[in-house]
């Protein structure tokens, strides 16, 4: 652990590690997220060289960042009945998705924009391109009343009145689906004691596409979770700690040996320029939409700034609060954050959720219902190895199916799904009288997986049982 | 969009590590070139970029919502992200907080100051005895309760309201704005069980409500513009109402 206040280098012993360090939206130049979301934990976990990432390409992008800065401007504004204008002011959603028009899931959008910008209807800016959010039919009223930290983020950042103005966007990197693999508990499979919670795991909750406001619950109901867990891994004695000292002496040497490198190792690269360079290639390569080819050239692009990463010199020589030193190491981990992206979204030749290939544009559940795993072998690889773990649909409750994307919907279907379609069905006609925690118990049982104490009959809204 | 030249910026910086005291607080002044839409945000993040790496200051969601970016703007409380260059004239001064402990430069450590408050005035939900059970559905909240609660909930926490605080400045456990409005807050909520009688004990005094002195700049400053004046006042009355009552009562006094 580096103190950002001091500079001081510690190692923390602990029987449980937590990791909760978010997302990466820094990731692309884009992004509604904050400043510190460049997913430094999730790469730290990554280089245990046993810890595993999974889905990292997986990344959401919401259709309504302000533009340039990305700032988020809340999908409220469409649900209100906010819409989306192109350079003449005409309002393009209903052309591409004549049901869900302006109101289609935050993928389709995104790509929708995209491709009417490259149709010519962009809006030209000295920043580049971007469209319009129409809220101005909303009403002051309504907006200053139901819409107000929009109208607080028009004024404060572009000093426009959005009850009158158009307000300019563009998507923007949102959300992380990917993360450290766990399993249920929290617990990452390849590393025993190491547990991640919210936005920083891939606790299976939003498979390719996260849905607005699941991932607050997320970190709630995982606080819950994987608290309890924690707590009752620590309590076991088998797993107490017998740890060398010599272990830790190395690994604080190493990491100690690693600032000096960037402090007087004569580095002359500039993590910044890295950085910018890995945000350009991110978002041209790697962003809404993806082909084999720009798949690639940003897979090689980012290895040779990975490898130049390792030559970062810094000016400000102090151990001590550093800003520029902290730039630097976390450069050279975002880079390899990046390259785990970037080589997923290669090797998945279909299109699931936010991950879009042009050059495969249908869901391919035969060959991809699994889950990527990329590890990072060996400190000196300039790549991460990846591995991949099949779904068991037989053991599903609600097997995969369409996902409501209109008739551009026809995934290749995994052989399982039908029949366990038809089980799951026929399990519920058998059912029909029983409780659903019956109903649930035969479908995909979950209970044994909870901590005891959540282990309890929640009641529901509509009384059922 | 207009093309007239950029303006030629001066920010005239704060400049002191308390971990290396033999550099004396100084102050540095930098020149920026205008852009477009330019924030503090961006010339401060130009200037460490171009200029001078070790400048320290901090921001985290840049969007205004975080409130880690409190500084004095030209003697100022305000959140520099979302302070747009254009509307401030072309010599800027930036301080940092005053009331708060400084990390370095504008960095001031409004983490340390918070959670104290925090702890002392329980700024969480007191449930009734035997706590929540998670199996039973939540009470439902009527709209307007919720929306008063949310209304007070904005509170961002970046502390320009104690930094522009008489009383705060004197005296050193004052809760400041933040916390009167923390309490009443939690005053309106129904899942909240603790009583006036409470509430008292955590703010009828000189640290609490009865420090404020009335001179309102935490309202003048405050980048959510929560109605801290009328708060503070309704707190001031409804705890001089409850210092009045005799003293044994106990119980559910909302
Ligand atoms: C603008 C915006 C709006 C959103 N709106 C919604 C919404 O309406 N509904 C919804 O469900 N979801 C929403 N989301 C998503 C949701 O907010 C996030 O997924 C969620 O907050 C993640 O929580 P977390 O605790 O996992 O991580 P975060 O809240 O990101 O917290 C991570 C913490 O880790 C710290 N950290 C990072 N790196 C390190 C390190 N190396 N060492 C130490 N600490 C570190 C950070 O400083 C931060 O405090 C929104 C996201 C954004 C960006």
């Amino acid at each position: 652990m580096r103190d950002l206040v001091s500079g001081a280098l510690s190692a923390c012993i602990a029987k449980a590690t937590v990791i909760a360090t978010g997302g990466a939206g820094r990731l692309y130049r884009a992004t509604t997220n904050a400043v510190i979301c460049e997913g430094i934990g999730t790469v730290i976990a990554l280089e245990t060289g046993l810890a595993a990432l999974s889905n990292m390409e997986a990344v959401q992008f919401h259709p309504t960042g302000l533009f340039p800065s990305g700032i988020l401007i809340t999908e409220g504004c469409r649900g209100d009945g906010g819409l989306l204008r192109d350079v003449d002011g005409h309002r393009f959603m209903p052309d591409y998705e004549p049901e869900k028009k302006d109101l289609a899931a935050r993928d389709v959008v995104s790509r929708r924009m995209l491709e009417h910008i490259r149709k010519g209807n962009g809006v030209k800016s000295r920043f580049g391109e971007h469209l319009w959010l129409d809220i101005t039919l909303l009403g002051r009223e309504h907006i200053e009343k139901n819409l107000r930290e929009v109208q607080e983020i028009c004024r404060n950042f572009l000093d426009i009145d959005p009850s009158k103005d158009l307000i300019p966007v563009y998507p923007a990197a949102h959300y992380t689906m990917g993360g450290v693999r766990t399993n249920p508990t929290g617990e990452s499979p390849g590393l025993a004691g190491l547990f991640v919670g919210g936005e920083a795991a891939c606790w299976d909750i939003h498979g390719f596409n996260r849905l607005g406001g699941n991932s607050v619950a997320e970190t709630i109901v995982a606080g819950m979770i994987v608290g309890e867990s924690i707590a009752a891994f620590c309590d076991r004695p088998q797993n107490d700690l017998t740890v060398s000292m010599g272990i830790i002496r190395d690994f604080l040497a190493r990491e100690d040996a690693k600032i000096s490198a960037l402090l007087t190792g004569g580095g002359d690269e500039d993590a910044n320029l890295l950085r910018i360079r890995m945000q350009e290639i991110m978002t041209e390569k790697v962003g809404i939409f993806r082909t084999a080819d720009k798949l690639a050239t940003a897979v090689d692009e980012l290895q040779a700034l990975l490898a130049k990463s390792r030559n970062i010199g810094v000016r400000n020589k102090s151990r001590g609060a550093n800003p520029e030193l902290v730039a630097a190491y976390r450069t050279q981990k975002m880079i390899k954050l990046a390259l785990c992206v970037a080589c997923g979204a290669l090797a998945r030749t279909e299109s699931r959720g936010a991950h879009y290939r042009d050059d495969f544009p249908r869901r391919d559940d035969a060959q991809w219902l699994r889950r990527t795993l990329a590890i990072w072998k060996n400190e000196s690889d300039t790549l991460p190895t990846l591995n991949y773990e099949p779904l068991d649909v037989m053991r599903m409750e609600l097997p995969p199916g369409s996902r409501g994307y209109g008739t551009k919907d026809d995934h290749i279907v995994h052989s399982d799904a039908p029949r366990r379609a038809a089980e799951v069905e026929a399990t519920r006609k058998r059912l029909v009288d029983a409780d659903r925690f019956a109903v649930q118990a035969a479908l995909m049982p979950y209970d044994h997986l909870l901590p005891p104490d959540l282990r309890v009959r929640n009641e529901r809204i509509d009384g059922s049982n | 969009m207009n093309d007239v030249a950029p303006r030629r910026l001066t920010l005239t910086v704060f400049r002191y590590d308390p971990r290396a005291p033999e550099r004396t607080p100084r102050m540095q002044s930098y020149e920026v070139e205008e852009a477009d839409g330019m924030t503090l945000y961006i010339a401060l993040n130009e200037i460490r970029e171009r200029l001078d790496p070790s400048l320290q200051f901090d921001f985290v969601c840049r969007a205004g919502v975080c409130g880690s970016c409190a500084m004095l703007i030209n003697g100022r409380p305000g959140l520099a992200c979302s302070t747009l260059t254009k509307a401030l004239g072309p010599e800027i001064t930036l301080a940092p907080l005053p009331a708060f402990e400084l990390i370095a430069d504008l960095s001031v450590d409004t983490g340390k100051w918070m959670r104290a408050m925090s702890e002392r005035l329980e700024t969480w939900i007191h449930a009734r005895e035997g706590g929540i059970d998670f199996a039973r559905i939540e009470e439902r909240m009527e709209p307007a309760v919720a929306e008063a609660i949310y209304e007070l909930d904005r509170c961002i926490e970046c502390g320009c309201c104690v930094a522009a605080c008489g009383t705060a400045l004197m005296r050193e456990d004052f809760v400041g704005a933040v916390g009167l409005n923390k309490i009443a807050r939690f005053r309106l909520d129904p899942r909240d069980h603790r009583s006036g009688n409470d509430y008292f004990d955590l703010i009828g005094d000189d640290d609490g409500v009865f420090g404020c002195m009335s001179l309102l700049g935490c309202h003048d400053v405050c980048p959510k513009n929560l109605p801290l004046q009328t708060q503070i006042a309704f707190m001031r009355r409804l705890m001089a109402a409850e210092g009045l009552k005799p003293s044994l009562k106990q119980g559910d006094g909302k």
